[in-house]
């Protein structure tokens, strides 16, 4: 296995790179770290929608959720990359399609979070910020939304795990992320399946229980402090 | 300076505010007691529009709350509202609790914001706690800060709805003195209480409320001397029993 | 061509493609559920153990397979499993089916350790004193166990199990990797043999969202009818 490691780290790691697009393991990273970032803006508007008042805003937004949690994601992305070069004329690499399928996905799920969490926070926080004269807007922006985002963080890393694992999906376009890399390799040593595949496995682990763990380290901090009135 | 004509609300078909035609004077001190259930919090929410009403009129200054174009927000700025859950904003200190609205609603600039804050964090005693956050601070020392954010908007009238209910009894004393010295100053109060000592004390006028209405009212030394409705006179010795 | 002909999803070849590939992920969906289910509350019964050692063997479990991408599962069960097997058995699972069965235990060990967190759950929602209760009444452990936190803990599993049955039935799509001749594999051999891509993705679509809905429908009745009462 090491002799595996040595020779294949670097492809493993980047890819092609600098001979061609970058792939691997830093690929899978990066994608599911601008996915999530480029998403939270999104979750958080359509977050809001969901738990607006009034419901010509939260029952189209609630509707589009659940239609996009009842399709796999592979259905998705094969969508967008079989039918935006079509509508837009643009022909877009598998990277960029998978990007605009992880960043309508994780929208989604972040919107749930932050739905959740409004709901969660206690009536009198709004109540006592409206009390003071600030608007509806004004209480979000500096009372409810500040504690909800501080309680969902846990729930964010969560995510981004969540998205690390999706990218995988990538393998079925071409789209050389790490597992597409490992397959690769498989395929050029052919004798060593078992190794190859349980590195991946291991890299996946690694990467994705170290983040789990973080999540649920940030969770064990917030219930020593309790972020919240009595 | 407040005054309630007709004010009738229901929850669904429970009928929790029975025409109530009332008036707070500018400078008064009223407190609202009763059994639970009797409408005081809900009388005392409607005054700030936290709950809408289904029928009557309310008048603030002369002006009708539930007016068309009426500016809800600006009517909650010049009033001061103290809750019994304290609801401090826990992510923020004292300080920033008492200056988030003054800032944000561009009354005041951070500075004289920040300066105005200290002032009433001092008048509560609380000075020293300027940069604690909520969850460092005891419940009692909670609702003074509490009142302190009121304060910082200068609103021309405090209502109080319970303030003292979810406090341990040694801590009750430290909130009742700085609304003693609130009265003292002259603010137009309206408190819904159990502290009978301190509205014997301080109160001007007592409503006592009982199924969504006022059924006695005079000043303090009349009504703990001498109940004469039923309910209040049950109400009065069920207290002095316990 | 015209833009949409939706001939071809009601007869023909290209319709039988998808009607088969739809009979398939229905089939992986219920025989992995079949056998998700009982591995995934030994594993949970396992994580809510007295014993150090079985506590530590299902959390090894669930995490180690929770934290690795399905994908990267089923590349490892078609690829890399049939190496270790010895001789005799290798070609007995290629001789059946290989892509199915590979599919299926993937599927089966990857939800499986999430309905056994989703038990898991359901068991810690009960409170001690609930147990502490019954013991009190004279209950012996196993009785207590089966009367009073057994029912209690199901009836708040449910709602999660269901929503991750859903889950179950959208992951056989990525069944198509390793060469699973289930809806998606089908949808994108219409596409490639006829160029009728929205038809195919369309009924491809309609279906994932119909039978979703339809398991969504059932949570929302069943946590109608069974409302979760905790003790106040």
């Amino acid at each position: 296995m090491l002799e595996l490691i040595d020779t294949y780290w670097l492809y493993f790691l980047v890819g092609q790179y600098p001979d061609g697009p970058l792939g691997g393991l830093v690929l899978t990273i990066l994608l599911s770290g601008a996915a999530l970032v480029l998403a939270m803006p999104l979750g958080l508007m359509l977050g809001i929608a969901r738990v607006s008042r009034r419901r010509a805003i939260s029952l189209p937004v609630g509707a589009f959720v659940q239609l996009v949690r009842a399709v796999p994601l592979l259905l998705v992305l094969f969508w967008v990359y079989f039918f935006l070069p079509a509508v837009t004329g643009v022909k877009t690499s598998q990277a960029m399609t998978m990007l605009i399928v992880l960043v309508v996905f994780d929208s989604v799920y972040l919107a749930e979070i932050v739905a959740a969490g409004i709901r969660a926070l206690p009536k009198g926080q709004l109540e006592s910020a409206r009390s003071l004269g600030l608007g509806y807007g004004q209480a979000l922006r500096h009372v409810v939304l500040p504690q909800t985002l501080r309680h969902g963080l846990p729930s964010i890393v969560n995510q981004l795990v969540s998205t690390i694992k999706a990218t995988s999906l990538g393998y079925i376009i071409g789209l050389s992320e790490v597992s597409f890399i490992a397959t690769q390799i498989n395929t050029l040593v052919f004798t060593r399946s078992v190794e190859v595949y349980l590195i991946l496995a291991l890299t996946y682990f690694i990467l994705c229980f170290g983040l789990s763990r973080l999540a649920f380290l940030l969770e064990r901090r917030l219930q020593r402090r309790p972020v919240g009135a009595h | 300076m407040i005054v309630l004509d007709n004010v009738n609300k229901y929850y669904g078909d429970y009928h929790a505010l029975v025409g109530i035609t009332e008036r707070v004077e500018k400078n008064e001190v009223l407190v609202v007691c009763g059994p639970s259930g009797s409408g005081k919090s809900t009388l005392i929410r409607t005054l700030n529009r936290l709950e809408d009403i289904d029928g009557g009129r309310i008048a603030i200054d002369g002006r009708d709350i539930h007016a068309k174009g009426f500016d809800v927000n600006a009517l909650r700025a010049g009033i001061g509202f103290v809750f019994q859950q304290f609801n401090l904003f826990p992510h923020l200190t004292a300080l920033e609790n008492c200056m988030l609205a003054p800032v944000q609603l561009k009354r005041a600039s951070k500075a004289d914001a920040r300066e105005q804050a200290m002032a009433l964090l001092d008048q509560v005693g609380l000075a020293h706690k300027a940069d604690a956050y909520p969850d460092a601070l005891s419940g009692g020392q909670q609702q003074r800060v509490a009142i302190a954010r009121a304060l910082a908007m200068r609103p021309s009238i405090m209502l109080f709805d319970e303030p003292t209910s979810a406090l341990d009894p040694e801590m009750v004393g430290e909130v009742l003195q700085v609304m003693r010295s609130l009265a003292r100053q002259g603010m137009t109060m309206v408190c819904v209480t159990h502290e009978m000592g301190f509205a014997r004390d301080v109160a001007d006028r007592i409503w006592f409320m009982a199924e969504g209405k006022i059924l006695e009212k005079g000043a303090p030394g009349d009504f703990f001397a001498n109940p004469q409705h039923p309910r209040a006179i049950q109400f009065l010795a069920d207290r002095n029993r316990n | 061509m015209a833009l949409f002909d939706p001939t071809i999803l009601q007869s023909g070849e290209y319709h039988d493609w998808l009607v088969q590939g739809f009979i398939l992920s229905i089939q992986l969906t219920v025989i992995s559920f079949a056998l998700a289910l009982p591995f995934g509350a030994l594993v949970a019964v396992m994580r809510t153990s007295t014993s150090r050692l079985l506590r530590a063997v299902g959390t090894t479990l669930v995490e180690s397979i929770r934290n690795v991408p399905l994908l990267a599962h089923l590349l490892f069960w078609y690829f890399a499993f049939p190496e270790l097997l010895p001789e005799g058995l290798r070609e007995i699972l290629y001789a059946n089916n290989p892509e199915v069965v590979c599919a299926v235990i993937a599927l089966t060990l990857y939800s499986g350790v999430h309905m056994a967190e989703d038990i898991r759950s359901g068991i810690r929602a009960v409170p001690a004193t609930q147990l502490e209760a019954a013991r009190s009444l004279g209950l012996g452990r196993a009785a207590a166990v089966r009367l009073v936190l057994l029912p209690q803990a199901l009836r708040a599993s449910v709602p999660p199990l269901l929503s991750q049955t859903v889950n179950l039935w959208k992951d056989t799509s990525v069944a198509t990797v390793i060469g699973a001749a289930e809806m998606m594999y089908q949808a994108a051999r219409v596409e490639t043999a006829s160029f009728r891509s929205l038809e195919a993705f369309t009924f491809a679509t309609l279906a994932y969202l119909t039978v979703s809905l339809l398991i969504s429908a059932v949570a929302y009745l069943f946590q109608r009818r069974y409302p979760v009462r905790t003790a106040a």
